[in-house]
């Protein structure tokens, strides 16, 4: 399989990343080589083979239902670069 | 008085348990060499002034109770630490202050040790030369001009030129052990789940490990043992008791079976590597070990499995980045979407962005099975390889990189030829398993060169014994004559 660079573009949409139009030309370039290259692993026969998501073959240990923080607000606004005593803020949504 | 230059951590904590030396003076030593070092950009963030504060607390009420007592520590700046700049390497987290402290990072406080400063890595530990990072390149104080390798590329830098007496970094494909290799130090990836992850920056989450990166095999034990531990903050935490790594270290590897990996062997390798590996089968030979000729046989398509399996994680991990809730936020757009779209646009780089990119590709709609359900078939495929062999071995010895370090721009143009380097180290993350680097001699052109020592999950000890003997035999040494001061 290969990506042009139109593919390029509508995955940077899906990526919610803006690119220049003057490197598309170079990253389609570069996204096509290494898609070129993962497409190896279709030599291999996997029909019969059980994929592996997690390496650790554990369940999810459940844990008491309980509130241990809170009172954070400050501390959780503190790093936003847009923010009032009480609020993230972010561009219009709604017209 | 003492060089600390020559000492190692282990060395370090004895003579400052033993009363020769303050922890002031070694935290003044460090920030000594850090300053006349600045040439290497090996560090984002330094913390001298807390450092000298908490030095000073330790040496008016000793405390010798932790595994590093009043010890200066520079880690990789992937670690989230309490009121201290984090940043990935990325200008999306330049101005990030976290208000939590990783569990690892936690752990080596909890011992004794103080934080001197931030370590430069690739950017969100996508790299393997130290190159990608918003923060500029780091240098190798190996040769002038040369990468230290990557992505934890700061912490090996720093590590060899003596600016902290250990470290440590994260492993994805390689990122510990790769630059160990290249700059004569020693870096191990534990098994998956040994450490948690909780607070450090998440690349890839089913292959991420934080590691120790240290100058001798003694000194990665104790780091290790300081790192590692149960977290219930962390879902894939390993729930097992502590062990005493550094106590239970030990020459006693007669009759252990190593296996030689048939496929580890490429064609255009260069000769030195091919030499050096045998010079490892012979010491090993001679300590009483019996070496095996085994066979990994999807070693090959470790490689593209991890660049499907990585930047897949990766592009939902990096989703949070959105210039909301912290980091940077691009002041263009007319809307939520175009704001998102120029915050990611200008807030990541170009290794970062073409994996976010393959990442959602290969997870959208129509292309999720043919790439990224293979590519989890083709994993299990790699880990039966793994789980296979050490049914009738105890541990692997294979090269850690096809190469030794290569030059600054070598390698930026052309993405396949950079990810080559960790042809070596990537089946190990893929399969979960632990794998140590040690320096093992140097190339023609005296750059020092690695071996890789791999085992089953949760064998760290044998690793680490095999690794402490050969280290003996090899007697690496590497003295660099300081030139970037």
């Amino acid at each position: 399989m290969s990506i042009d660079k139109n593919q390029v573009k509508k995955v940077a949409k899906l990526s919610r990343i803006s690119l220049d139009d003057s490197k598309l030309e170079s990253l389609s370039k570069d996204l096509d080589s290494i898609l070129n290259f993962v497409d190896q692993l279709n030599k291999l026969d996997t029909k019969k083979t059980e994929p592996l998501s997690a390496i650790v073959d554990k369940n999810l240990e459940p844990r008491s239902d309980k509130v241990n923080d809170g009172k954070i607000k400050k501390e959780i606004l503190k790093n936003s670069p847009d923010k009032n005593d009480d609020f993230f803020i972010v561009p219009k949504v709604v017209e | 008085m003492t060089d600390l230059n020559k000492s190692s951590l282990s060395e370090i904590v004895n003579l400052i348990k033993s009363k020769k030396i303050s922890s002031s003076e070694i935290t003044n030593h460090y920030i000594k060499n850090i300053e006349k070092s600045k040439k290497l950009n090996s560090f984002i963030t330094t913390c001298f002034e807390e450092a000298i504060k908490k030095a000073k607390a330790f040496d008016n009420k000793k405390n010798f109770n932790g595994l590093l007592p009043g010890i200066p520590l520079a880690v990789k700046d992937l670690f989230c630490t309490k009121n201290v700049k984090t940043t990935a390497g990325s200008k999306i987290l330049e101005s990030f202050i976290p208000s939590y402290e990783s569990t690892v990072t936690h752990n080596l406080w909890s011992e004794g040790a103080i934080l001197i400063g931030k370590l430069n890595c690739d950017e969100f530990a996508m790299g393997s030369s130290n190159e990608t990072s918003f923060f500029g390149k780091t240098i190798n104080p190996v040769g002038k001009g040369l990468v230290p390798g990557g992505s934890s590329g700061g912490s090996a830098s720093a590590l060899a030129a003596n600016l902290t007496p250990a470290t440590i970094g994260t492993d994805t494909g390689g990122s510990i052990r790769q630059p160990a290799s290249f700059t004569g130090t020693v870096g191990m990836k534990p098994t998956y789940g040994l450490c948690s992850r909780w607070g450090i920056v998440a690349f890839a989450s089913s292959l991420d490990q934080a590691g120790p990166m240290t100058k001798n095999v003694e000194d990665c034990a104790l780091l290790l043992e300081a790192i590692s531990g149960y977290d219930e903050k962390d879902s894939t935490s390993i729930n097992k008791k502590k062990e005493n790594y550094s106590k239970n270290l030990n020459q006693k590897i007669s009759g252990f079976k190593i296996g030689i990996p048939k496929e580890y062997r490429l064609e255009n390798m260069p000769k030195e590597i091919e030499s050096l590996w045998k010079k490892g089968i012979d010491i090993l030979k001679k300590s009483g070990a019996k070496i095996i000729d085994i066979s990994l046989p999807h070693t090959k398509y470790a490689l593209p499995t991890y660049y499907i399996v990585a930047p897949a994680e990766a592009s939902s991990n990096l989703a949070r980045y959105d210039g909301i809730k912290y980091g940077y936020r691009s002041k263009k757009g007319k809307n939520l979407i175009e704001m998102y779209e120029n915050t990611r646009g200008e807030g990541f780089g170009d290794e970062v962005k073409r994996r976010v990119l393959i990442g959602t590709y290969v997870l959208s709609s129509g292309y999720y099975d043919a790439y990224y359900l293979k590519a989890q078939k083709v994993r299990r495929l790699i880990k039966n390889d793994f789980d296979e062999c050490f049914k009738s071995v105890d541990a692997i010895l294979t090269p850690s990189t096809p190469s030794s370090a290569f030059k600054i721009g070598e390698k930026t143009n052309d993405p396949i030829s950079m990810y080559l380097n960790d042809i070596f180290t990537v089946p190990v993350n893929l399969a979960g398993i632990p794998a140590i680097s040690i320096p093992a001699g140097q190339d023609n052109k005296g750059y020092p060169l690695g071996l890789q020592l791999i085992s089953k999950s949760l064998d760290e000890q044998k690793i680490l014994n095999i690794a402490f003997t050969m280290e003996k035999s090899i007697g690496f040494e590497q003295s660099l004559n300081r030139w970037w001061e």
